[in-house]
Parts: structure tokens; C-alpha cells; sequence
């Protein structure tokens, strides 16, 4: 029963044939896709390059026969892991850095900022609102303030400082590690920022009561000098990087809020839809931030410690956020293709 | 068996054909996080060793001129956040999609929507992190150093992050919180060689088997007995050869290998002609 017995010299199953037909392309396909990946698409030549789509669309119809007419398992896993390691090199390509940057600036950034217009306007106005809340409250009863703000953050600047004090900490100067200040404050803001952010998961919530404690604070702050008549210097040396500070805050709350109000109210779309809608969006604007805080960092670091005129102080202040809503709201460069 | 809940998803390629991607295990995942957590301490130390040891040679030598001492503590402030804030970011951004970690482990962030990966959705992904892992951290870090850490703080820190950290575990597509926002999910990106054809084209005398001893067995059968052919693990071969032998009714020649060999090919043959005629049997419980 067990004899062996000739068979005629065809190949017995299908994969055999195949392997024999395709086996080249393959291989040839694999060893690019290896040179990619381990290098960059910029190591094959002219030749190679041209042959790349032929070979991956060989390969990638070789799988889909293979599933229907072959049972080798290998072969079908070995085509599958090919495949995707292609499909990957020649679709997942990213964009060139600078033309990724130059959209960004161009495009990106302002759209993703105006596309939050209604969350930042809605943080502005908490921010405000806080702000006024917390000057009334402490100009009726000084001890408000204590209980508003931690105390480590003062460094005497609370309602029992003497006006030549508070006069001093506006004018004076930190010669020394400017640059070293700056960066500190770029560094620390971003950081809240990013985080206010995240918050927003939550439901937006937690981004919603640091805008707030953040407005407050703006108002317990001008309140304590407003009430020694140092509150057009304190608004001035406030504005200076404040305009930019404050405005960047609020859209980082704005994204923030974005992400909560879609996970809350996905509308339409699907629960899942709306947070990856509003995470790009939101996200994108949140690179964008953080520049922002950067620039404020400058403004506050270096910008404030040698300037010391109210009027420029207030002048460069109003005139950098001109420029960041012209920037943003007024300014619509023509699409590029 | 298969496992109940496959990691394997659909993915169209503009060509049609699905790529059937194999997500990222929930402990690779991890892996490749504390590699890329180890590797970033590694960097923070050196970094700031570094930085001290300048910071000292500067000041020292250049008495009364702060710049170069301010020029290094600014770049270790700005390389501590870059660190924390873009070390994610930066890498899968980058054309292999991957951080070093995720990269030694064999993963790769991809769109769920199969379109490309873009800078927004990595970022998005990565700032989520920040509450995900660094909030309950920090905050943890500098309560405990101030002293003020209380047990109430404690359970809750770690019930935030627990929250967090096992999210993955609690979907079906082993998405991160940053995932979920971002529309990315974790592949794994196995790479494998052609392994050699079973068969073989060349002409070479088999044994022949009686239709019933071929009918025994479909496409799964068919596909473990591939395996154990590749494994070549003579306790493994013995023991369906002796299986095979004895449901077919087929006499013991004492080659095991060379008898599964050419039961392979010939059962092989057989499913495939069935499958020619639109027959695919799937298992031995289903009759073609």
C-alpha cells in the first residue's frame, strides 16, 4: 500500500508553482524594503526606485492569490509581513520637515486656532470674569486674598506690602541669569499648559478651573497694586508678555475644553470620531502654545527686565497681540495645492 | 486553538487586500515604554552631569561673565523639557514610526484610519502621557519630598494612574488614553524570511494513500501538521505519524518524517483541487 509510485514531473501543490513564479520579485522587494527601512528611501537608486511599485503590487497580489488558492501557512504569513512593511514604506511616507513646518505656519496653526474661536472666547471671558470676581472680593475684604493665593508665590506682594515694595519688585532688575529666567518660565508655562491640555480628557472640567484659578490670580495680583494707585504700572508690566501668556493659556484651556465637549457631546459623529476630530485639531494648536509661551518666556525674561518704560512696556504688550490676532483670525493665505 | 480575542485587525490597503495587522501585545507595549523610559533616565543623568560639571568649569574661569555658565543652564533647561515633552513625539514622527523602545520590541504607531501618521495626531497622543504617567508622578514625587504626602494622596495617585496605565487593557484595541484621541493604534511589525517550500518542485518518489486516509483531515489539520513538518522535533513527528498511521489504517515503514512529508503533499493536493471546485473544508469536523 505504501509503494512509492512516479508522478509525472508538474509540481504537486500550488505553492510550489507559485514560490517559483514569484519567488524573485520577492525577494528583490524584500531586500529594498530592508535597505528603507534601515536607512532612508533617499539609499536606492534610479532603477530600484522605478521597480518598487511594480514589485509591491506583484507582492501585494500575490498575497491575495495565495490566501485563495494556496494552504502553505509560511507562505501566506511571509507574504503578509512583506506586504505590510511595504505598504508602510511607500504610503506611510511623512511629508518633508520643512514643508511640514511651512504648512504649519501657514495654514495649520491659525486654522486650528480659529477653529477653537468659540472655547477660547469662552476661556477669555472665565478669565476676565475671575479676574473681576477676585479684584471686588479683595478690594471688600483684603483677607480674600490669602485664601486665593499660595503664599510661597507672593514673596511679600499681598495686600499689607507697602507701596514702595510693591513700587520696587515691578521696576527691578534681575541682571543676572536673564536668559537662565527666561527659559525657566518658558519651560514651567509650557509645562502647565501641556498639562491643562490633558486635563480636558476629563471632560474639560479640570481645564475649566485652572483658566479660572488662573483669572483669579490675574485679579488678586492687579487688585493688591491698584490699591496702592500702582495699577496702570502693574497692568503695564503684566501686559508686556501677559497678552501673549494669558492668550496662550486660554487656548491651551480652549483645546482642552475641545476634547471634553467632544467626548461629553459627540453629536453626530461617533464618540470615538469626535475625540480623534477634536485631538488633531486641538493637539495641533497646543504645538502652537507652546511657541506662544516661548515667546512670552522672551518677552517676560528678557523683555521686561530692560524695559523699563510703562508706556513701552504696554505699547509692546498691545502690539504683540495685535499681531497674534491678526495672525490668527485676520490672515487667510491663499490654499496651497 | 485560536485565542478568543485575536489581536489580528482588518486593514485595507488602497489595493483591496486586507494586511490583517497584528496590534501590539499589552506587555510588548510596556516594554517598549520602560525601555524608552530607561533610556531617557540614562540621558537625563548624563545630560545633567554634564551640565554640572560645565557649570562649574565656566563660573570658575570666567570670573565675572555669566555668560557661558547661563548658556549651559539654559540648555539643560531647555534639553529636560525637550526630553520630557518630544522624545516620544520626535521619533514617531519620524518615516519608521517608532520610538528606540518601540522599535527594539517590533512596534509601530500607525493611523487607525489607515492614512498617513500626522504631526498633530503624534503630538496629541504623546501630550496625553503627561497626565497618563507624569502627573500622578510628579505630583506623588513632590508631595513625598515635602513631606505632605498622606495616605489619602497616595491611593489616589495610584488609583489615577492605575486608571490610566491599565486602560489598554480595557479595550479591545489595546488603545492608550493618547491613542483614543489621536485615532493611532500600536501594530507590531514582525519581519520573517521565506521559509524553504515543503513540497518541493523537484521529481521525487512518494508513497501513495488510499482516498480514505486523505479524507480524514482538512485545511487546519492540514496547517498544524505544516508546523510540526518546519518544527522537525522528532517527539512531535513520531506522535502524528503514529496518529495518522493509526486512523488511516496505514502500516508503520519506520520513516516518520519522510511518511508526514508526503502525507503533506498529498493531502495538500487534495484540500486544493477541493478548493479549485469552490470546496474549502475547513476542519475535520466539516465535510467539503
Amino acid at each position: 500500500m505504501n509503494a512509492p509510485i512516479t508522478l509525472d514531473s508538474a509540481p504537486m501543490v500550488n505553492a510550489t508553482r507559485f514560490r517559483k513564479a514569484h519567488e524573485a520579485d520577492w525577494a528583490r522587494l524584500d531586500e529594498l524594503v530592508t535597505r528603507m527601512e534601515k536607512r532612508s528611501i533617499r539609499w536606492l537608486s534610479d532603477e530600484d526606485l522605478l521597480a518598487l511599485p511594480g514589485l509591491y503590487r506583484t507582492t501585494i497580489s500575490s498575497l491575495s492569490v495565495a490566501r485563495d488558492t494556496s494552504l502553505d501557512r509560511a507562505l501566506i504569513a511571509y507574504l503578509e509581513q512583506l506586504c505590510t512593511r511595504a505598504y508602510f514604506q511607500i504610503y506611510g511616507v511623512q511629508t518633508p520637515a520643512h514643508r511640514q513646518i511651512a504648512r504649519f505656519f501657514a495654514h495649520g496653526w491659525p486654522e486650528a486656532v480659529r477653529a477653537l474661536w468659540r472655547e477660547t472666547l469662552i476661556c477669555v471671558l472665565l478669565t476676565a470674569g475671575a479676574a473681576v470676581l477676585a479684584y471686588l472680593l479683595i478690594r471688600n475684604d483684603p483677607s480674600w486674598f490669602y485664601s486665593m493665593i499660595p503664599e510661597g508665590l507672593t514673596e511679600g506682594r499681598d495686600p499689607s506690602a507697602s507701596a514702595v515694595f510693591l513700587r520696587s519688585t515691578l521696576y527691578e532688575k534681575h541682571q543676572d541669569f536673564l536668559m537662565v529666567f527666561a527659559t525657566f518660565l518658558f519651560t514651567h508655562n509650557a509645562q502647565i499648559a501641556i498639562f491643562a491640555f490633558a486635563l480636558g480628557f476629563a471632560f474639560g472640567v479640570p481645564s475649566l478651573l485652572l483658566i479660572i484659578y488662573n483669572g483669579l490670580m490675574l485679579g488678586a495680583i492687579l487688585e493688591v497694586f491698584a490699591a496702592k494707585g500702582l495699577g496702570e504700572n502693574m497692568a503695564a508690566w503684566l501686559m508686556i508678555h501677559g497678552t501673549t501668556e494669558i492668550f496662550a493659556i486660554c487656548i491651551a484651556g480652549a483645546a482642552g475644553l475641545r476634547i471634553g465637549t467632544a467626548i461629553a457631546f459627540p453629536g453626530a459623529d461617533s464618540r470615538m470620531a469626535a475625540a480623534v476630530k477634536a485631538g488633531r485639531i486641538s493637539a495641533t494648536a497646543m504645538i502652537g502654545v507652546v511657541l506662544m509661551l516661548a515667546v512670552a518666556g522672551l518677552l517676560e525674561g528678557v523683555g521686561r527686565q530692560t524695559v523699563e518704560s510703562d508706556g513701552l512696556r504696554a505699547l509692546i504688550g498691545a502690539s504683540v497681540l495685535a499681531g497674534w490676532l491678526v495672525y490668527f483670525y485676520a490672515w487667510r493665505p491663499r490654499k496651497a495645492a | 486553538m485560536k485565542p478568543l480575542r485575536s489581536l489580528r485587525r482588518k486593514f485595507i490597503t488602497p489595493e483591496g487586500v486586507d494586511l490583517n495587522l497584528e496590534l501590539g501585545s499589552a506587555g510588548s507595549r510596556a516594554g517598549a515604554f520602560l525601555l524608552d523610559a530607561l533610556i531617557m533616565i540614562v540621558i537625563l543623568v548624563v545630560i545633567t552631569g554634564l551640565t554640572i560639571y560645565l557649570f562649574f568649569a565656566t563660573i570658575s574661569s570666567e570670573h565675572g561673565n555669566s555668560w557661558p555658565s547661563q548658556f549651559v543652564m539654559v540648555l539643560w533647561l531647555v534639553g529636560f523639557f525637550v526630553l520630557r515633552n518630544c522624545w516620544f513625539s520626535l521619533f514617531e514622527m519620524g518615516s519608521r514610526g517608532a520610538t528606540p523602545g518601540k522599535r527594539i520590541v517590533g512596534l509601530r504607531v500607525v493611523a487607525r484610519d489607515g492614512a498617513r501618521l500626522t504631526g498633530a495626531a503624534v503630538v496629541a497622543r504623546n501630550a496625553m502621557r503627561e497626565i497618563e504617567v507624569f502627573l500622578p508622578l510628579s505630583f506623588l514625587g513632590e508631595q513625598t519630598a515635602a513631606g505632605t504626602a498622606d495616605t489619602f494622596l497616595v491611593i489616589f495617585s495610584l488609583v489615577w494612574s492605575g486608571i490610566f496605565l491599565f486602560f489598554p487593557l480595557f479595550n479591545r484595541d489595546r488603545l492608550r488614553v493618547g491613542d483614543l484621541i489621536a485615532g493611532t493604534w500600536v501594530v507590531s511589525t514582525s519581519k520573517a524570511k521565506l521559509s524553504p517550500d515543503l513540497v518541493g518542485a523537484a521529481y521525487q518518489p512518494r508513497r501513495v494513500f488510499p482516498e480514505a486516509a486523505l479524507a480524514l483531515y482538512g485545511i487546519y489539520e492540514l496547517q498544524v501538521l505544516e508546523d510540526v513538518l518546519r518544527n522537525e522535533q522528532p517527539d512531535a513527528l513520531a506522535t502524528v505519524a503514529a496518529t495518522i498511521r493509526s486512523k488511516a489504517g496505514l502500516a508503520n515503514d519506520g520513516d516518520d518524517y519522510g511518511f508526514l512529508a508526503d502525507y503533506y503533499a498529498a493531502l495538500c493536493r487534495r484540500l486544493e483541487a477541493g478548493m479549485l471546485v469552490g470546496k474549502r473544508r475547513e476542519s475535520k469536523f466539516v465535510d467539503a
